[in-house]
């Protein structure tokens, strides 16, 4: 899995459309891994509204609501716990160890920038 | 029966191989999920079309697939995008949550570690699935760590049948190299009461309550690699079969050895003599022949390759004993892969059909019962697993 995979930078053509609900909040751009994109069924950055103060957790969360395929892939299904070859960088910084309550980047909540779901490089 | 169907999972994908009832010409399929590890593939008895899959990542965990016509198509159940964000939750085909409520079995949260300390209980991965003899959404589930889960809606949603790691030797089961896995379960077609499970490096066990109560049958089997050779726990057994005709006779290739049991694991005998090893990793029996058994002796298990670099299939006509080594096709010399516990089938056409998977991406067929064999495919990935369907 190369961090390449994850697609997730430049402007969101073709991004799938996700969330629900009444109109409003915000709206978060996500860019997945390969397997991922292909488990979700989508071939670029998904675009999830949320509702609320746009945290790490709440865009985890609505993402696993939105594609529940992906519940468990990212982590675990019932400590939560990020499954320990995926990061999740934005913006230039890695927030993989941030609490989930870490309210996002001003660029990520307002869409200009994704955060990324990075898989691990491994091989040679 | 007009063909058959192989489905075999490899480090990188699935593939389904087909032919018709000559079985020399074949049709392979996929890779479907590329990339992903596939432990195993197995179709439901009751319903060839119903098709289950174990797909799984160090990166992203395990994934449940199933196809409901022949392999063509794959959902994940439960894992549907959901038409209204704001109704109940999809299910949850890939959550399989080990049961610690002291209602279904002890509460036990850890076994023991390579190094004897007390290590918690992981999920990692499911290794094996057992579709139900009569019922298509009915499938058991071996996981490492050791456990056995079961679903009743079509893999939607999994629960653990808790009384086998209640057991009260669960908590000194000890993993081996490959891990603390569940990687065999039989299911008796006389009785639906009673079904086998074996765990590397705990041994064997059955249960005659539906899953309820469990208990080890291991007497007879011997591990130097044991403290106590003979101890009721801590066997590494690698694979067991039966013939669905006679369901108390059991074929175990264990580490070491090739062992029967002539009353439903009550005690064991070895049966390798005349084997260049008795190391190995898969057992089959003749779909037609109670008494003729299939192993691929494997050097040692510090070097995993054929002895000689011959790669050999060994039957016995006796139930072990007496054994022939089967070469017709297969390569003799410079031949060094594995063959691992999942990765042999037979199918029920007539003569029955023989097939197994190599870690060099080979996957043999005999349609002559092991007299000669051809190569379906040369250069998959590693193989992990094959299994056979007749097509009707």
């Amino acid at each position: 899995m190369s961090a390449r995979g994850s697609g997730a930078s430049g402007p969101p053509p073709g991004a799938a459309e996700a969330g629900g609900g009444p109109a409003g909040g915000s709206r978060v751009r996500v860019g997945l891994p390969f397997h991922l994109r292909n488990l979700a069924g989508v071939d670029g950055p998904v675009s999830l509204r949320i509702e609320g103060e746009p945290t790490l957790g709440a865009v985890l969360g609505s993402l696993e609501d939105q594609y529940p395929v992906l519940r468990g892939t990212i982590r675990d299904h019932g400590t939560l716990r990020r499954r320990d070859f995926l990061r999740f960088f934005a913006c230039g910084k890695d927030l993989s160890l941030d609490p989930y309550e870490t309210p996002l980047p001003e660029a990520v909540a307002s869409g200009a920038e994704p955060l990324r779901i990075v898989g691990a490089l491994a091989g040679g | 029966m007009s063909g058959v169907r192989l489905l075999v999972g490899t480090k990188k994908g699935a593939f389904i191989l087909t032919a018709d009832g000559g079985r020399r010409d074949w049709k392979v399929d996929g890779p479907h999920f590329g990339g992903w590890e596939i432990y195993h593939v197995k179709g439901s008895p009751a319903d060839p079309d119903r098709i289950y899959a174990s797909q799984s990542s160090g990166w992203f965990g395990q994934i449940i697939q199933r196809s409901s016509d022949g392999g063509r198509t794959w959902e994940t159940p439960g894992g549907e995008k959901m038409p209204d964000p704001y109704g109940p939750p999809a299910g949850v085909s890939n959550k399989f949550a080990y049961d610690t409520s002291p209602e279904t079995g002890k509460p036990l949260t850890t076994h023991k570690w390579y190094d004897g300390t007390d290590h918690p209980w992981e999920f990692t991965r499911v290794w094996h699935l057992e579709p139900s003899l009569d019922d298509p959404d009915t499938v058991w589930a071996g996981v490492e760590d050791a456990a056995l889960f079961r679903t009743t809606d079509g893999a939607r949603s999994w629960q653990e049948v808790a009384g086998l790691r209640g057991h009260e030797g669960g908590s000194h089961w000890t993993p081996g190299a490959g891990g603390l896995c569940l990687h065999t379960i039989l299911l008796d077609p006389s009785d639906p009461n009673r079904m086998y499970v074996a765990i590397s490096a705990a041994g064997a066990f059955r249960t005659d309550d539906r899953g309820a109560t469990w208990r080890p049958i291991n007497r007879g089997l011997h591990s130097e690699y044991l403290p106590d050779p003979e101890a009721e726990i801590g066997h590494c057994v690698h694979r067991i079969a039966m013939h669905p005709s006679r369901p108390h006779v059991l074929y175990m290739q264990k580490h070491w050895d090739v062992m029967r049991s002539d009353d439903a694991g009550e005690s064991w005998r070895e049966v390798s003599d005349g084997l260049p090893s008795d190391f190995g990793f898969p057992i089959a029996v003749h779909a037609h022949e109670p008494e003729t058994i299939y192993v691929v002796p494997i050097k040692s298990d510090s070097e995993h390759y054929p002895p000689d670099g011959r790669l050999r299939v060994y039957r016995s006509r006796t139930g072990g004993g007496e054994w022939e080594p089967l070469t017709r096709g297969l390569p003799q010399e410079d031949c060094y892969v594995n063959i691992l516990r999942d990765a042999m089938a037979v199918d029920r056409l007539d003569p029955c059909g023989v097939y197994f998977g190599t870690t060099g991406g080979q996957v043999y067929a005999s349609a002559d019962g092991g007299d000669r064999w051809e190569p379906i495919v040369r250069d998959l990935p590693a193989v992990l697993s094959v299994e056979v369907q007749e097509l009707p």
